[in-house]
């Protein structure tokens, strides 16, 4: 029964589950925000090897971010989040709230002795000699803080875009990796609204494209947003929309895959030769980590602990939970605040998972009026 | 660059490392991660203060009164590396009694000439340890320059001889110093610091940087506590520090505070200078500078080297210590590379094929001599000088005189469209129909489309290989300049005219493929240098040190050689960092010699031990009788730690078993510069050029050295407590992001790097933001004494208000990637419009990290109001070509005449 249940929600090995025979390792990301420095080097790397149209020119006033948000042509997205002192004394203590409620992703160092993952640098002894369950003293807090974080596709356990696709263009790969096939997607839609983090999208046309940024465009400072251009000053000399038109789409000048969904592949064409994923190839500071994702699980605990013992406890996982609403997600993120913080959603739950529910709630309904039926047959019976 | 996660702390000043060097950074991400701290000290909070332990706000401008305040800390409560600062520094010389401070002279050192705005450097001459004195300097018992050197400070300046010592100090006399090793003789350079600094108090960096006294004690607790025999301290810069009118003594305060924490040649330690592109090391190195010659030989003057033995003797003088006593062999071989065989001991080997200098000939006064309808003219490569190079205005004018440019670059950049979309086209000061130059458009190859090396940063060559061949019409920098030569040799063959002979004799026989394209590996084995007689004849020299005076060997950059020894392209060297040490000596070749961290034998006490186990680098093997250690040892490799010379040896057997600076004069760090700095042996704080605040220290508030040129269109609004200041309230200063290169030419015409940062923004703060008026996303006009330009307003509470001496000071962010054209992806108006042009005497480098402003919310006007707004604001200022140009405040005399524009 748990197998079948798990099929919905709840950890399992979707490669498995997708009937492939000998698949790889499931492979995943680690997105380490603590040592992000925002260069944008993973959206541009991401662009270039999967050749993603430009995704429109305007400035955002948000902050360094004039991205936006994840869509058919931004598959990673870089966030920058500007904090006072006291947003991150908050941080620190919900996070310390997270430690005390016994936050799952918290575990002690005696199961754990994968630190830094493949590919990482290695860790220097003293750090490891600094890490601790215990949380040290409270460093002090600074004036302000500028939080970034390379978001992408979460390559969930039990993935919803996958679940209603009806085409079978979305499929699981041999790495538990969810994957659009362009040539079969028939642009319908049903996954854009079936994805709990806003990242798969149909790719606009020319015209669309703004409209596209600004319908997904998150506020991420809170108060300022996309529209707030002086009046008098209106964008009719915008810099950005004069080369609109004749910037460069794709290679070729024209925009590709029109009205197909589209989102990040975690670079199936580079896994298949055993090449790690453009942006996390592209990361400076190996913030952006690939690898098993048994690994990636490991190395994000390792770092979270590790981070607590300094006594930051801001930091907490996102994503690492097999529980929660989609089984745990392929991408894993060690976030600095709360998940809203960086535009993500704070309990995301796929449809699939609830369908038991529902079909037990049809289940009983359906008896239940059999049964009513059958009763009134008995009643009119003399 | 690697050796940066040695480090137990960093310090990141006028360097934005996180976005400008994000490659590098991981290295300091890699020290954090080992617990290092790490210090970001800049006006803003960038992506390196978001990753850094702490940032401390600082106006810009104001670093030296920082780091002065550092050295003031160590010295007053001695904690200096007292065995590494007695034995390898010049602590313990004792420096000539003529010296006065500017303690003493109120801002002015000894030698201040008031008539050339120069400094003669007599009187900071070391004493002479046997009494035999340099009489014509005119010091009796001091150690001056070589007999030939006698240049004052006005010659050195134009011929920005501070490039020189890219590889080492100047020369010397001889190195026979007085010394007093108690360093309690009041002339030794100990204590002439001790008094120098004194004044450079915690409350004097409040009040000048706005730097709190808590915030200075963690940054001198900092350094101090992660430094000695167990920990080092590293400082990290670029161009925050060198583009100021007194930037090189920024890089110089560093150095003290690192030599006197003993910082210096030890791993994790060291002052690392990042460099703004691939391979602008390697072009200092092989230099485009009009100033020197490949490996730092300096270039000849008129008048001052007619003569090759003049010209050998001002470069490297026999009697000195160190490697620079070999110049000789350096310049003979240099000079055989060029000329061959045409070079012969008989006609001073073709001494006379060399250009002399005749004045200073920089970028800016070739800008000003385009003008002047002087220059005909143009190779512009890789180059954007209409928006990347200061006062972009006085850019464009100037290319507007000359006769023809050649702009090669991958895309019609700014520089070479700005006679038909430029501003000053649409403020109707040039139109298109008027302007005579002819633009010649080359479009240049990619770095993968041609095979070549480049010199980062911590002088390490690498090499590329091309992937695939150029398009269309675009050709490789060495196929161009190789075709260049070989069609103006052509055009010259039956020339029998002697100024035509050094283009005719230069050796000009690269092979080329069969699209033309030149071998660049053999352009590396002539900068390698080989051996042209004897045995070997033809073989590639494996060391400079087998470079000879006689005409034998031929090489074109001796601090370059061994890149080709064995025949084997040594840059090209790429095992993976896993197979070996973290030095990976087997990864490039760094010059010199393939060594990592320069002057290495400093990270051994005197006796060749190491420091200490944590902090091993490079030591005396004594039963070996040699240098060893993870590192090639930056010393004579089998000389013991207790040789000494005899007295007044010269060169490198001149150097003593403890003399670990092989590369200056006397073998030591220098504390204090008794030659070489050409504003004075010691930094002190001086205001921009243009601030908003009185030099809180000195009666004299610039550099008296600094170079200006009063013009009608450079003027400068008045600093501060001067009449007409509050005009131009506000500080601006001007960087790069991750997101774009420079002036745009290789990220502006790419739509993946142009939407990241699609438009031209200014940076202020809330509190400004309130001030004026002014709203996050939208527009804003920026006012220099120059000109005015617009950008959307980014408020952020990055940018701090600064509180100096009571008075809040405002600082404007304006990163330079923009500029007016109708060519790029993006375009928008280019923040260097809004510079002056004034420069550092010792390299020519423009000060465009402070400047004065104002800013209103709105557009900027356009046309002709654009140019009635600018002079509103100058006549409301009551700017004149006098105004910031007094080289010596208070004296009127000493503002060098107007030149007309």
């Amino acid at each position: 029964m748990d197998f079948w249940r798990n099929q919905l929600s709840g950890p399992t090995n979707p490669s498995v589950d997708a009937a492939w025979q000998d698949g790889e390792p499931r492979k995943g990301f680690f997105t380490d925000t603590s040592i992000c420095i925002g260069c944008k080097a993973c959206e541009v790397a991401c662009k270039e090897w999967n050749a993603i149209p430009e995704d429109g020119l305007d400035l955002l006033s948000q902050s360094y971010d004039n991205t936006g948000a994840l869509g058919a042509s931004t598959w990673r997205h870089v966030a920058f989040v500007e904090q006072s002192s006291d947003r991150i004394e908050q941080a620190r203590e919900s996070g310390r709230r997270l430690v005390e409620l016994g936050m799952p992703s918290l575990r002690s160092r005696e199961t754990s002795d994968a630190v830094g993952a493949p590919g990482s640098s290695p860790l220097g002894s003293a750090a490891q000699a600094n890490t601790s369950l215990a949380v040290a003293d409270v460093p002090a807090l600074p004036d302000m803080r500028w939080l970034m974080s390379s978001d992408v596709c979460k390559h969930c356990t039990h993935a919803a875009c996958l679940d209603v696709c009806p085409t079978g263009s979305l499929f699981r790969s041999e790495f538990g990796t969810v994957v659009v096939q362009d040539d079969i997607c028939n642009g319908c839609g049903y996954c854009v609204a079936a994805c709990p983090f806003g990242v798969i999208e149909r790719r606009q046309g020319d015209e669309g494209h703004e409209r596209a940024k600004q319908s997904h465009g998150i506020s991420i400072r809170g108060s300022s947003s996309v529209s707030t251009v002086d009046a008098t000053t209106s964008s009719t000399q915008s810099v950005g929309s004069a080369h609109a038109a004749n910037s460069g789409f794709a290679n070729n000048g024209e925009v590709k895959n029109v009205g197909i969904a589209q989102k990040c592949t975690l670079c199936y064409d580079r896994l298949g030769d055993g090449q790690t994923p453009a942006c996390a190839q592209a990361c400076p500071t190996t913030s952006i980590k690939f690898g098993d994702l048994a690994d990636m699980r490991a190395a994000a605990q390792d770092r979270v602990a590790q981070l607590h013992g300094q006594g930051f406890t801001e930091a907490r996982l996102y994503g690492t939970d097999p529980n929660d609403g989609v089984g745990g997600t392929g991408s894993v993120f060690l976030l600095l605040d709360e998940p809203e913080v960086y535009g993500l959603p704070p309990d995301p739950r796929v449809t699939t998972a609830d369908l038991p529910d529902m079909f037990r709630k049809a289940g009983y309904a359906a008896l239940t009026m059999m049964a009513m039926a059958a009763a009134s047959f008995v009643r009119r019976r003399p | 660059m690697q050796d940066l996660s040695n480090s137990d702390c960093v310090v990141i000043q006028g360097s934005n490392m996180a976005e400008c060097h994000p490659v590098a950074y991981q290295w300091v991400t890699e020290a954090r991660l080992k617990g290092a701290k790490v210090i970001h000290i800049d006006p803003r909070f960038t992506r390196t203060s978001a990753t850094a332990d702490k940032h401390i706000p600082i106006r810009a401008g104001s670093d030296v009164v920082l780091l002065g305040a550092v050295i003031n800390h160590i010295l007053t409560n001695d904690l200096y590396f007292k065995d590494y600062v007695v034995s390898y520094t010049n602590a313990a010389t004792i420096v000539s009694d003529d010296f006065r401070d500017t303690e003493d002279l109120d801002g002015l050192f000894s030698g201040y000439d008031d008539q050339k705005g120069s400094y003669s450097q007599d009187t900071w001459a070391y004493a002479s340890g046997d009494g035999s004195g340099d009489d014509s300097s005119g010091a009796l018992g001091t150690i001056g320059g070589p007999a030939s050197q006698h240049e004052d400070g006005e010659s050195a300046s134009d011929r920005a001889a501070g490039h020189e010592h890219g590889s080492g100090g100047p020369p010397l006399e001889h190195a026979r110093v007085k010394r007093d090793e108690t360093l309690q003789d009041p002339n030794t350079v100990f204590q002439i610091l001790k008094r120098h600094y004194a004044r450079y108090t915690p409350e004097m960096v409040r009040d000048t940087c706005g730097i709190s006294v808590d915030d200075f004690t963690y940054l001198a607790k900092a350094v101090t506590e992660n430094s000695g025999r167990d920990r080092t301290t590293a400082f990290v810069y670029a161009v925050g520090w060198t583009q100021h009118t007194l930037g090189a003594q920024f890089i110089r305060t560093a150095a003290i505070v690192q030599l006197l924490l003993g910082n210096m040649g030890r791993p994790g330690g060291g002052i690392m200078a990042l460099r703004g592109h691939a391979s602008i090391q390697g072009s200092t190195d092989i230099p485009t500078l009009y100033n020197i010659l490949p490996g730092y030989l300096a270039m000849p003057v008129a008048g001052l080297h007619d003569t090759w033995e003049a010209y050998i003797s001002a470069i490297g003088n026999k009697e000195q210590k160190g490697f620079w006593a070999k110049a000789d062999t350096y310049a003979v071989s240099f000079m055989k590379s060029w000329w061959g065989e045409k070079a012969t001991a008989a006609n001073s080997w073709a001494y006379d094929y060399l250009p002399r200098l005749s004045g200073a000939h920089g970028t800016y006064q070739t800008t000003m001599a385009m003008l002047d309808d002087e220059v005909e003219g143009y190779f512009l490569l890789g180059q954007n000088p209409a928006v990347g190079s200061a006062h972009g205005r006085m850019q464009r004018l100037a290319m507007s005189h000359l006769k023809w440019l050649v702009v090669r670059d991958f895309a019609m950049i700014e520089s070479a469209t700005f006679w038909k979309d430029g501003p000053e086209i649409a403020t109707g000061e040039l139109s298109t129909a008027d302007i005579d130059t002819e633009v010649f458009f080359l479009p240049a190859a990619a770095h993968t489309e041609k095979s070549g090396s480049f010199t980062q940063t911590q002088r390490m060559l690498q090499w590329h290989h091309q992937a695939v061949t150029p398009k269309g019409d675009c050709r490789s920098e060495l196929q161009f300049f190789h075709e260049l030569g070989q069609r103006l040799r052509a055009l010259l063959a039956d020339s029998t005219d002697d100024r035509d002979r050094p283009l005719l004799d230069l050796t000009w026989d690269y092979p080329v493929d069969e699209h033309g394209e030149p071998d660049a590996e053999a352009v590396l084995a002539e900068i390698n240098g080989y051996h042209l007689t004897g045995e070997q004849a033809g073989q590639p020299l494996s060391s400079f040190t087998q470079m000879k005076a006689d005409g034998s060997t031929s090489g074109g950059c001796w601090i370059y050689t061994g890149v080709y020894a064995g025949g084997v392209n040594q840059a090209a060297n790429r095992k993976p960092g896993r197979e070996q040490n973290l030095t990976a000596l087997e990864w490039g070749w760094a010059w010199p010699a393939n060594r990592r961290i320069l002057y290495n034998r400093a990270s051994a006490d005197p006796d060749g031990k190491p420091w200490s186990e944590r902090k091993k680098y490079v030591w005396w093997d004594a039963d070996e009788g040699k240098w060893v250690g993870d590192d090639v040892p930056d010393f004579p490799a089998t000389k013991a730690p207790s040789y000494r010379p005899e007295p007044g040896t010269g060169g490198p057997d001149g150097l003593a078993g403890d003399d670990p600076f092989i590369m200056q004069a006397d073998g030591k760090g220098w504390l204090f510069t008794p030659k070489g700095m050409l504003d004075g042996p010691l930094p002190s704080h001086y205001e921009p050029q243009e601030s908003p605040v009185r030099n809180p220290l000195y009666a004299q508030q610039s550099n008296p050295a600094r170079k200006v040129f009063p013009r009608k269109d450079n003027l400068w609004s008045p600093s501060g407590g001067e009449p007409g200041s509050d005009v131009y309230p506000f500080v601006f200063t001007t960087y790069r992001l991750t997101e774009h290169h420079t002036a745009g030419g290789m990220s502006r015409w790419l739509p993946y790097l142009s939407e990241l940062q699609p438009e031209f923004f200014c940076e202020i703060s809330p509190e400004l933001a309130q001030e004026r008026g002014l709203t996050n996303g939208g527009w804003a006009t920026i006012v220099s004494a120059r000109t005015a330009i617009e950008a959307r307003v980014m408020v952020t509470e990055r940018m701090t208000p600064l509180v100096i001496s009571g008075n809040t000071v405002h600082q404007i962010g304006l990163p330079y990637h923009w500029g007016v054209g109708s060519s790029a992806v993006v375009s928008g108006d280019a923040a260097n419009d809004l510079l002056g042009v004034a420069l550092d005497p010792n390299v020519q480098i423009q000060e465009s990290k402070a400047g004065s402003c104002d800013i209103q919310p709105g557009r900027r006007p356009t046309g002709e109001a654009l140019l009635r707004l600018v002079a509103e604001y100058q006549s409301r200022s009551g700017t004149t070509t006098e105004t910031g140009n007094q080289l010596r405040t208070g004296h009127p005399a000493s503002t060098p005449e107007t030149i007309e524009g």
